[in-house]
């Protein structure tokens, strides 16, 4: 080892090559490979192996997406990586119900939605990762998509745009859908109206649901109401950004990016019993009274698990 | 699907003066089944074009009638809409090459008795690209916003007209191959120069979903579809979707993020970049192609992903510096390992 280390080290002088011209790629491996051994200890080696064929497909573009963005190396890798002990340290999510998602093939889950930030999508995509090894695949708004980085990183997680298209090709296709039809009515609506329902849009999770024919699981998350206590709003700042709200909560913008960091609530997340539309015919979808029905079924046990959850929770940051 | 087989098809093709017109109409010149190919242009072709025989009229006026009359046409395969302006002339010139050219051609092949097949090259830029588009287009679905100028516009008008005449000439199969970007060693168009600098531009936090058709499989499908016959609209494209990030690194390629509001001022260093690229590269599009394998039968010898492969053997490596690292560093670790 010392030897080949030797030889990564040609002796150069100045006079060779200019001082400031950059540094020859082998210079740096052997640099690296020096650095690497202080670090990583006795098995260094094949440890950096693995990570440096990872670090290579993802420098060539080898690696591969599928027809929506979904990268699931990264977002397996990385993004559940970084959200998994906020899982499990800061807000202590306790999932149940878990037996109440199918383990293979399409299925929608629908989920009250509120926190001013969509944590509650981000948590809901790690506690179903980690209990069933499925990939939850968010529906967004448009504005998601039409935001840098934000649009981005939604679509490498796997998320799409909230259409009928996309729901019901994904449902097709066997995979699991996550939907939260109160959309920005939900997320940015004051903290004084806190587990209260709004209005589930127009139901067209539920045209989904019926054309595909896969059960949708209610999902009922408690705690993430009070990560960004919402106190107020200005909608003429809002109006002007673009933006369906821009939040106040008690702590941003007063104590600027210290605001941030969310409230460590306790959550309490579970998954209802799956209510089934297979009975259903496909044309039935297109029935206004039908999907009317199903949605308020459906709105109606959320709440119910919503306000039998938050009288199960000790206090909110129990 | 019964084949097309009777002796002697005559073909004409517009927009030869282009290299993919006139690589398609020397090779059709070549095929057994056909007779003769007549390859129409405003301008003469630039290569050689072997058999085919070239008539230099624009389409945009009524000489090509005479042409489909006197030389008994049965099939005209139209390739001559443009996304660029090119050496032809400002955008209206353009506009009019297309719209108009469009136009007067299909009314030259409404008088044609002899005519038995029109086949039309679309794009998927009739979508359009944007924030509130599906995944993957089906050829059912509508761009959800209608494009209001440029060429995505000029395609949509095209089509309308395709669709007319359609109806007009119940007789005639119409095939119309909205084919996805068109890439290959030696295609030349916005995305490939695009691709072929030496520092690639990308929209700022955007990291735009794109399909690729190799430029053999055009030819492979424009010849299947005069072959077969099979009229409707079918959307063309390699399997698989890659992203932006993913082909610039493919190629070796340095990328150098620009916010999306200057994206559209700045012409960085003569590369051209018209509304609907732009669009393009900040939202990206998929389309479904489930239609081309089950009615058309159709199916690309190369997928997305290959074309970009092939696409890189042309283009020299500019930024592959920290993977020359990692690949020298990967070779001493597994040789250390092994002893």
């Amino acid at each position: 080892m010392t030897e080949s280390a030797a030889h990564g080290f040609p002796g150069t002088t100045t006079r060779e090559r200019h001082p400031l011209r950059a540094i020859p790629a082998t210079d740096w491996a052997a640099a690296l490979e020096s650095a690497a051994k202080e670090v990583f200890g006795a098995e260094w080696e094949e440890q950096l192996a693995r990570f440096i064929v990872f670090l290579r497909r993802r420098i060539s573009g080898e690696y591969s997406v599928d027809e929506y963005g979904f990268d699931r190396e990264l977002t397996q890798r990385f993004l559940l990586a970084v959200l998994r002990p906020i899982k499990e340290k800061w807000f202590r999510v306790e999932v149940r119900g878990i037996e109440n998602i199918p383990t293979d093939g399409g299925a929608l889950i629908v989920s009250n939605h509120s926190g001013t930030i969509p944590m509650d999508g981000l948590m809901t995509m790690v506690s179903i990762h980690d209990a069933l090894g499925r990939d939850l695949r968010p529906l967004g708004a448009d504005l998601v998509f039409r935001l840098p980085i934000v649009g981005n990183i939604a679509r490498k997680a796997g998320a799409t745009l909230a259409c009928s298209e996309d729901a019901e090709r994904m449902l097709r296709n066997g995979e699991l859908v996550g939907v939260w039809p109160e959309g920005f009515k939900g997320i940015g609506k004051p903290y004084s109206e806190r587990y209260k329902l709004q209005r589930f849009g127009r139901g067209g999770f539920v045209s989904s649901a019926l054309r595909t024919g896969v059960p949708i699981v209610p999902l009922s998350v408690v705690g993430a109401e009070e990560i960004y206590p919402l106190v107020g709003n200005v909608p003429a700042l809002a109006k002007v950004l673009g933006v369906p709200y821009l939040p106040i909560t008690p702590f941003f913008p007063l104590l600027g990016p210290l605001g941030l960091i969310p409230l460590p609530s306790k959550w309490l997340i579970e998954f209802g019993e799956p209510i089934r539309t297979d009975a259903y015919d496909a044309s039935e979808a297109d029935d206004p009274m039908l999907v009317f029905n199903v949605t308020d079924q459906v709105r109606e046990t959320i709440q119910q698990t919503l306000y039998r959850l938050l009288g199960e929770r000790a206090s909110v940051f129990g | 699907m019964a084949e097309r087989t009777g002796p002697g098809r005559v073909l004409l093709v517009t927009g030869v003066s282009r290299d993919l017109g006139r690589r398609f109409a020397r090779a059709a010149a070549c095929h057994p089944n056909v007779e003769r190919v007549i390859g129409v242009d405003v301008a003469p072709p630039r290569g050689d074009i072997g058999k085919v025989g070239f008539v230099r009229a624009d389409i945009r006026n009524p000489v090509i009638a005479k042409v489909i009359a006197k030389e008994e046409v049965d099939t005209v395969v139209h390739l001559s809409v443009i996304a660029t302006p090119g050496n032809t002339g400002g955008r209206s010139t353009m506009k009019e090459l297309n719209v108009i050219g469009t136009m007067q051609l299909l009314a030259a092949c409404q008088t044609a008795p002899s005519l038995r097949q029109v086949v039309v090259k679309s794009t998927t830029q009739v979508y359009g690209a944007s924030s509130r588009d599906p995944a993957m287009f089906t050829e059912s679905m509508e761009p959800r916003r209608t494009p209001s100028s440029g060429y995505a516009r000029d395609v949509a008008d095209i089509e309308s007209y395709v669709r007319g005449f359609a109806r007009r000439r119940p007789d005639v199969a119409v095939t119309v191959l909205r084919c996805a970007n068109v890439l290959g060693p030696r295609v030349v168009s916005p995305i490939a120069s695009h691709f072929r600098r030496t520092v690639v531009p990308n929209v700022l936090g955007f990291d735009p979903r794109l399909q690729f058709l190799h430029e053999q499989d055009l030819y492979g499908v424009l010849e299947h579809a005069v072959r077969t016959g099979v009229p409707g609209t079918f959307n063309v494209a390699g399997d698989g979707v890659l992203t932006h990030s993913q082909v610039a690194r493919r190629l070796q390629r340095m990328t150098v993020p620009i916010p999306e509001p200057l994206f559209g001022l700045a012409r960085f260093g003569g590369g051209e970049y018209p509304a609907e690229l732009r669009a393009l590269l900040t939202y990206g599009r998929g389309v479904d192609t489930s239609r081309m394998r089950s009615l058309l039968g159709f199916e690309p010898r190369y997928t997305t992903e290959e074309t970009v492969v092939d696409f890189a053997e042309s283009v020299m490596p500019s930024a592959n510096r920290a993977d020359r690292a990692l690949a020298a560093l990967e070779s001493r670790l597994t040789g250390a390992s092994g002893d």
